[in-house]
């Protein structure tokens, strides 16, 4: 029992003088001088303004990828203290004194220094020597485009410190499960897979290539184990659900967390607000929510409503009318009704409010009991403003001569009856009994004569130019009509409720005054977590930028052969500048090991297929597990680029480029072990391995001052780093 | 070289075992062998395990019911019987109310009017190869047609025109979907209630009957797609005699078919894929055959380069060359090809043309951007609307040739007056700066910073001065590609950039579309990044100036081979230009296996014959479920097959089909439906047709396989008999009867539609989104 008493308690502690010796080079070569320079650098003019909202914790949304990486920049700024308050506005611009500069890039920075160790663990954890693992370390330390990527505020470094990270804990993992399952390590390292795949999947959707790769190689494994007698079913069983546990529910239920975390800081109504739904506006603080906060939930026959289209693309709109009336001959001489204007207007205005009328009744005020209004109901619109019903007809749209003219409906006596009468159908019902909601239903207007559905008809960019927005005599309003035949789903067609009251006067003068004042009533209505989590991830997911061209952009073809480069800052008045450019010799050799491997791979599976074994067996099986994490690596990485239709830049080549980078020493102690069979052609290979690290290191030293910014180099210094033409190294007029 | 290490190195652990060497070099070998031949049926030995079979004492078998492969003697009788019945009934499906309706339907108004210009030999330009339309021409043809119909709009009556032999061929093709389909399950499988289950599906498939009907590309397609597949999987079952007659046979008719899938359109790529795939595991097979020296290997490789890729390649190309030479006229898809090819065409303002080769100040020329369909330099009356940059006059990219395509160069300085014919010329020069007038309105070409319409980053171009005077806006510097200060300039040959002096932003077309106001035009814009890209490049292609002396254009004959790159690049441009407007309400691929949406191919009101393409839903909704059964029995068979269960040799054979048969089948659907996600161009619901055959062949197999696993799961062999009979009844049943219900949709509704209670189709109406 007390056995400790009896015996010391004895610490062995063993340390790897390489990982440590390793592990402090990165964190120099990574830190130093990390606030150097006190300017904007590159995209941290983008991923700032985040840091800023989260700061200030105002809701965003970012189509770029999903958030956990923004909340680690974020927690960068929460410990350095930093109050969001700069404007993010442009490349190069001071930093004033309350931005903590070194703390806002210290995170990417360690991830950066990190991937030094995890890159000479993941060597050794493929089996392969400390010397080939020392090398693979090294030649990840001397990468320029890592260091200046790792330097300051942005994602690729942290990305690519997860992806090693997992590869390096599923191989832990695998080795561990060599002699003992379900032991404390291998659950350690398992789930450290998971977890590490699930916070590259949450910094950028690209870490799902790799989680993707390691998800087959588990089940490749995993195949294996299914053909080995020694396993019994039940353990089989038992392993197959502690890897699904590990590798899938584990990662998407830390995926789910990032956003919880994220939609719980970022409380606050803010510039993006309008892309969401009113729904979930509402569930914010400010904004839309100051206004909804109490309104009636159940729109009943005497409603006063203002009705948002609910496609919000490319600015949010209205359902509006006014006095006007459409023009009796358009400019192209087509005839219009003539009767006063329906369109979407994207401002606020007391035009914007509707009364809701039952056909049977006369009174636009809301019985006691109200009555609520049910899918499928028949309903008359009425504008509150001018009394009038909304009507279409067979009469051309204004713009879009394919669908009717939507109006509010004035009775010329020349035969053109009123056709008022609406079905409402709540698209997103959950029965066919359901009622209609404020803000939560999404509903379509049926016409109930001709079935055309109410619509309004926005471009989804330059909604101004597209044709759509009408001219001189409508005010440029969007143009509403109704659309004949309805042709599948589209979310134009829908439109929800988001001002609300009921309606309690009977005057028209009365109702006026009403309508101008603000609405006031108490029901609240909060979104749960998975609602605003679909509908946040679904919106990052098809909000879609327009596609930019950028000086720097690059094809995913000029990667390989490193055929451009991307000026990250230049010094306002000396000649200093920071580029990101590879280490030319590394991404040489990285590539030619990539060809070597495959020729061999090549070679070497054709001849076992004759039953011809050039290597031994063990040999060929490290052969070929670290060409599938190295090459699987960079192919998974590099290969979708090519389907992308975004705008690219070189650094998206960077996770690629370490699993090719590692690739290098596996080739080299492969030759060198199984090629090189005599001593003497052993120590020449030996030679030349350090005449070329010496070279590499060359490289270093020669671009390292375009990879920190410091020293300033002359026009002719900075002429002769211009190795390729394509190169683009910014040089001042004199 | 390595060290040989034969028989003492361990067997890797590869899923496929290579067959026993002939002579064993050792013992330890042979065990192995010995141990494992009853596991591992011979290679293609389907009659041979059937033929074990029946010997074996059925009581012994696990599970017993031995006779379910029994029946096959009294089939293999039926087979002739069953296969002429198929095809008569899928004939009688396709050509039944085939004239009806007597007016264009859909798409036949592009394939149609394609079919048209062959005959009339008028060049024309389209996004699929040539092959398809070449044979819509040809049945045309031959059928009597005239070629003087102009296929204008859907709904167009055909009135005396001959369209019977274009509908016809199309149909006859779609008819043979139905056999092939037949033939190959039956190969892959051996069981005749499989291959007719696949059969009747495909006979009584709404859609497919729609599809085959009318003059469209997709009966052609879907032909030789099977015609690939069914050869692909009857030269498998040959590969026991290989280099025999029917080998070569069906080898060489699997490339004359890849041939034709990719040359009707470039879909057919995917079944190109999977042969492609399906012979590299079967040459990794025969590498792994150690009894089989390398010289025969390579023999074998060799008649698989030659069958399946240069066979293939010169009929593609071949068909190309008909094309061209066919098409010897000028016509409406000249102005999407270069300069030099158009000089080819008969009518073409280049046929034949002579021009002043060098560029000379006063001269009137046309200005081609170099991005394939890249369009003329184009300015018309017409101002930007408000709000667009300043309203000046516009200036785009136009696909046609038109009057207002005409520039004159000009100096910067206005002084000289160039029309002055005594004048001396003064030729144009690399890195000069130049002014270009538009001809018809004189106004100058110019930039300024103000946002281009569409590409925002860029600057605006318009028409700017009055009859020529302008201002420094309007100064360009001329520069050619890759040549010295001074060096005149070539017409057609030069590839020319203009950057704008003021600003330093270079002239380019960006490829997007302009809305209304631009009249559909292309966006041109000034771009500040200086990229080398062919949408900043440009050709002068006209050039008229009366004091130079003009040579003859022959010179830039291009040869084929320029010819056909050139062609595939502009096709590959069209493709990836068909994108989706904005707000236009598009069909998705995740659309298509649920049967979501179909597409109208005639008729929009009750008056009139309407047609709507829509599969089956019976049929669709249980392809769509066989496809997930297929992957639990796939996936439970290879583990089982795994873990190293002894299963008896009837129910190994039928998973070697489940696993091989299906899965050449399911790997077919995937690669027909899969890269549809990818496309970033326009999609219709026809497209995943191709992928739903496949997916009916796994029906047939799946169930087939299913019934045949729950029948040898019951204990009395008659039981088991009277599952596997009734199952297939009831599915052929359910199919009929379902084709019953919905034939109207594919032999035309007249009436209400169904949204409407009276009509007799509105208790189908099972989706809303289906308008019919």
């Amino acid at each position: 029992m007390l056995g400790f008493l009896k015996k010391p308690i004895v610490v062995t502690a063993e340390i790897n003088v390489n990982l440590v010796a390793l592990t402090v080079l990165g964190l120099i070569n990574r830190l130093w001088g990390l606030s150097y320079p006190q300017a904007v650098v590159f995209d941290e003019v983008y991923y700032g303004q985040f840091v800023s909202l989260y700061m200030k914790r105002i809701f965003f949304v970012d189509d770029s990828g999903p958030p956990f990486g923004h909340m680690l920049l974020a927690l960068g700024g929460y410990l350095g203290g930093f109050d969001g308050n700069f404007l993010w506005n442009r490349i190069g611009a001071e930093y004033s004194m309350n931005v903590p500069v070194w703390s806002l890039r210290l995170l990417p920075a360690l991830a950066g220094a990190l991937c030094v160790p995890v890159a000479y663990q993941i060597l050794v954890e493929l089996q392969f020597s400390h010397c080939a693992a020392l090398g693979a370390a090294l030649l990840i330390l001397l990468e320029n485009s890592l260091i200046t990527q790792s330097r300051f505020m942005l994602l690729e470094s942290i990305l690519i410190f997860f992806i090693l990270l997992a590869v390096l804990s599923y191989l832990k993992f695998y080795n561990v499960q060599k002699h003992s399952s379900f032991s404390g390590s291998w659950w350690f390292w398992i789930l450290l897979t998971g977890v590490a795949c699930s916070c590259a999947v949450g910094v950028k959707y690209v870490g799902l290539f790799t989680y993707m790769l390691l998800l087959a190689i588990a089940g490749l494994h995993f195949w294996h184990m299914i053909g080995d007698q020694n396993f019994s079913n039940i353990s089989l069983i038992c392993h197959f659900l502690a890897r699904g546990l590990a590798l899938i529910i584990i990662p998407m239920a830390m995926y789910l967390s990032f956003f919880y975390v994220h939609l719980t800081l970022l409380y606050r109504s803010g510039p993006h607000d309008q892309i969401m739904t009113s729904a979930f506006q509402a569930s914010l603080e400010g904004g839309l929510a100051r206004i909804t906060q109490g309104q009636p939930l159940e729109v009943a026959y005497g409603s006063q409503i203002t009705l948002r289209n609910v496609l919000g693309k490319p600015m949010q709109c209205w359902l509006h009318s006014h006095t006007n009336t459409y023009p009796i001959r358009y400019e192209n001489g087509r005839g219009s009704s003539h009767q006063q204007q329906v369109t979407c207007y994207p401002f606020k205005d007391v035009n914007n409010w509707w009364i809701v009328k039952d056909p049977g009744m006369q009174q636009l005020v809301v019985s006691n009991p109200p009555r609520p209004v049910r899918h499928g109901q028949i309903v008359q619109l009425v504008h509150g403003i001018t009394t009038r019903y909304l009507n279409t007809h067979d009469v051309a749209a204004p713009l879009s001569p394919h669908s009717q003219e939507v109006s509010c409906y004035i009775d010329y006596n020349i035969s053109m009856p009123a056709q008022n009468l609406w079905r409402v159908e709540i698209v997103n019902r959950e029965s066919d009994t359901d009622v209609w909601k404020t803000i939560l239903s999404e509903v379509r207007f049926v016409h109930v004569n001709t079935s055309a559905v109410l619509k309004a008809i926005s471009g989804i960019f330059h909604f101004q130019l597209s044709g759509a927005s009408l001219p001189e005599w409508g005010y440029r309003q969007l143009e509403v009509v109704g659309e004949k035949l309805s042709k599948g789903f589209h979310q134009s067609m829908v439109w929800n409720v988001e001002e609300h009251r009921y309606g309690k006067s009977q005057e028209q003068k009365e109702r006026e005054v009403e309508l101008h004042s603000p609405t006031q009533m108490d029901i609240s209505k909060n979104l749960s977590f998975m609602a605003k989590f679909t509908e946040l991830q679904w919106k990052i997911l098809t909000l879609k930028n327009e596609e930019t061209e950028h000086k720097y952009s690059s094809s995913a073809l000029d990667w390989i052969t490193m055929d451009t480069n991307i000026a990250y800052w230049l010094h306002p008045t000396s000649g200093a500048q920071i580029h990101l450019l590879g280490n030319v010799v590394t991404w040489t050799s990285a590539n030619i090991a990539a060809l070597a491997y495959l020729c061999l791979s090549f070679w070497y599976l054709i001849r076992r297929r004759r039953k011809i074994y050039d290597i031994p067996e063990d040999a060929w099986q490290l052969w070929v597990s670290a060409g599938g994490i190295c090459m699987g690596g960079w192919a998974v990485n590099y290969l979708p680029f090519f389907l992308m239709e975004k705008t690219l830049f070189l650094y998206h080549y960077l996770p690629a480029v370490t699993f090719q980078i590692l690739l290098i020493p596996v080739v080299l102690q492969h030759l060198s072990d199984h090629l090189c069979r005599s001593v003497l052609l052993k120590s020449t290979f030996n030679a030349l391995i350090v005449a070329w690290f010496s070279s590499v290191y060359f490289a270093y030293c020669t671009f390292s001052p375009v990879t920190y910014g410091h020293p300033a180099l002359s026009v002719t210094q900075l002429k002769d780093l211009r190795w390729k033409d394509s190169w683009n190294i910014l040089i001042r007029k004199q | 070289g390595g060290s040989r290490s034969g028989s003492a190195a361990p067997v890797p652990a590869a899923l496929h075992l290579p067959a026993c060497p002939a002579p064993p070099p050792s013992s330890a070998p042979r065990m192995r062998c010995a141990r494992r031949t009853p596991r591992m049926p011979a290679v293609g030995g389907a009659q041979a395990g059937s033929g074990q079979l029946r010997r074996q004492d059925p009581r012994r078998l696990l599970g017993g019911p031995g006779g379910l492969f029994r029946p096959a003697a009294p089939f293999a009788a039926a087979r002739p019987a069953a296969l002429a019945l198929v095809t008569l009934l899928s004939f009688a499906s396709r050509f039944y109310r085939l004239p009806e309706p007597p007016h264009v339907c859909w798409d036949e108004t592009h394939f149609g009017k394609m079919g048209s210009y062959y005959i009339n030999r008028t060049f024309f330009f389209d996004v699929h190869p040539p092959l398809g339309k070449m044979l819509i021409g040809l049945a045309g043809y031959l059928s009597g047609y005239d070629g003087t119909f102009p296929f204008q709009k859907p709904g167009d009556r055909y009135e005396q025109h001959n369209y019977m032999g274009m509908r016809g061929f199309c149909a006859f093709l779609g008819s043979c979907l139905v056999p092939f389909a037949y033939l190959t399950v039956l190969e892959l499988t051996k069981s005749l209630p499989a291959a007719l289950l696949t059969a009747f599906i495909l006979i009584f498939d709404t859609g497919c009957i729609t599809l085959s009907q009318y003059i469209l590309l997709d009966p052609i397609l879907l032909f030789f797609l099977m015609g690939a597949v069914l050869s692909m999987v009857k030269w498998n079952t040959s590969a026991d005699r290989p280099f025999s007659t029917s080998w070569w046979f069906w080898l060489s008719l699997t490339g004359v078919n890849l041939a034709g899938a990719v040359g009707v359109k470039f879909v057919g790529l995917f079944v190109v894929l999977l042969v492609g795939l399906n012979t590299i595991y079967d040459l990794w097979d025969l590498l792994g055959n150690l009894s089989l020296p390398l010289v025969v290997f390579g023999k074998h490789l060799l008649a698989r380069v030659l069958c399946l890729i240069l066979l293939p390649l010169a009929l593609y190309t071949a068909t190309f060359a008909v094309h061209f030479t066919v098409l010897n006229k000028s016509g409406p898809g000249d102005g999407f090809f270069s300069s030099a090819f158009q000089s080819q065409l008969i009518g073409n303002n280049l046929y034949n043309a002579s021009v002043p080769e060098y560029l000379a100040y006063g001269s009137v020329v046309t200005m081609k951007n170099l991005r394939m369909a890249g369009g003329y330099l184009h300015s018309h009356w017409h101002l930007y609307p408000e709000g667009v940059g300043s309203r000046q006059q516009q200036v785009t990219a136009y696909l046609h040739k038109d009057m207002n395509n005409l520039w004159i160069i000009k100096k910067r300085d206005l002084d000289t007056d160039l029309s002055d014919p005594l004048s001396p010329v003064e030729f144009v020069r690399h890195r000069d700066i130049i002014r270009l007038e538009h001809k018809e309105t004189s106004r100058n070409l110019h930039s300024h910073q103000h946002e281009a319409p569409l590409t925002r980053k860029h600057f605006q171009v318009t028409g700017y001065g009055i009859n020529g005077t302008g201002d420094s806006n309007d100064f360009w510097r001329i520069e050619v590609v890759g040549r010295k200060a001074g060096k005149l300039i070539k017409v057609l040959r030069s590839q020319v950039r203009l950057t704008h002096v003021a600003t330093g932003c270079i002239l380019g077309s960006s490829g997007k579309t302009l809305p209304k106001w631009g009249w559909e035009q292309v966006e041109v814009t000034c771009s500040p990044y200086l990229k080398e890209t062919p949408n900043s490049l440009w050709n002068f292609e006209d050039h008229i100036n009366p004091k130079l002396p003009n040579i003859s254009l022959d010179v830039l004959k291009p040869s084929f081979a320029e010819i056909l790159l050139e062609s595939h690049m502009v096709m590959f441009q069209g493709n990836s230009g068909l994108k989706p407007k904005d707000n236009e309400v598009t069909s998705k691929p995740w659309h298509w296996p649920i049967n979501y949406q179909g597409l109208r191919f005639s008729g929009v009101n009750e008056t009139d014959y309407r047609v709507y393409l829509l599969g089956n839903p019976v049929i669709w909704w249980l392809n769509l479920i066989t496809i997930g059964l297929y992957l639990m029995i796939a996936v439970s068979t290879a583990v089982t097959l795994k873990r190293g269960v002894q299963l008896t040799p009837e129910l190994k054979e039928l998973s070697r089909v489940v696993l091989r048969g299906g899965g050449q089948i399911i790997l077919g659907w995937l690669l027909h439906y899969l890269p549809f996600f990818m496309m970033g161009r326009v999609l219709y619901f026809h497209h995943y047709f191709p992928a739903m055959v496949f997916s009916s062949m796994l029906t047939g197999i799946t169930w087939d396989a299913l019934l045949k696993f729950s029948a040898a799961l019951l204990p009395p062999s008659t039981i088991g008999r009277q599952v596997y009979g009734g199952g297939f009844l009831a599915l052929i049943l359910l199919i009929m009867y379902s084709f019953y219900l919905f034939h109207p949709l594919c032999y035309g509704m007249i009436g209400p539609m169904a949204s409407d209670p009276n009509s007799p189709m509105a208790g189908l109406r099972w989706m809303d989104s289906w308008e019919f």
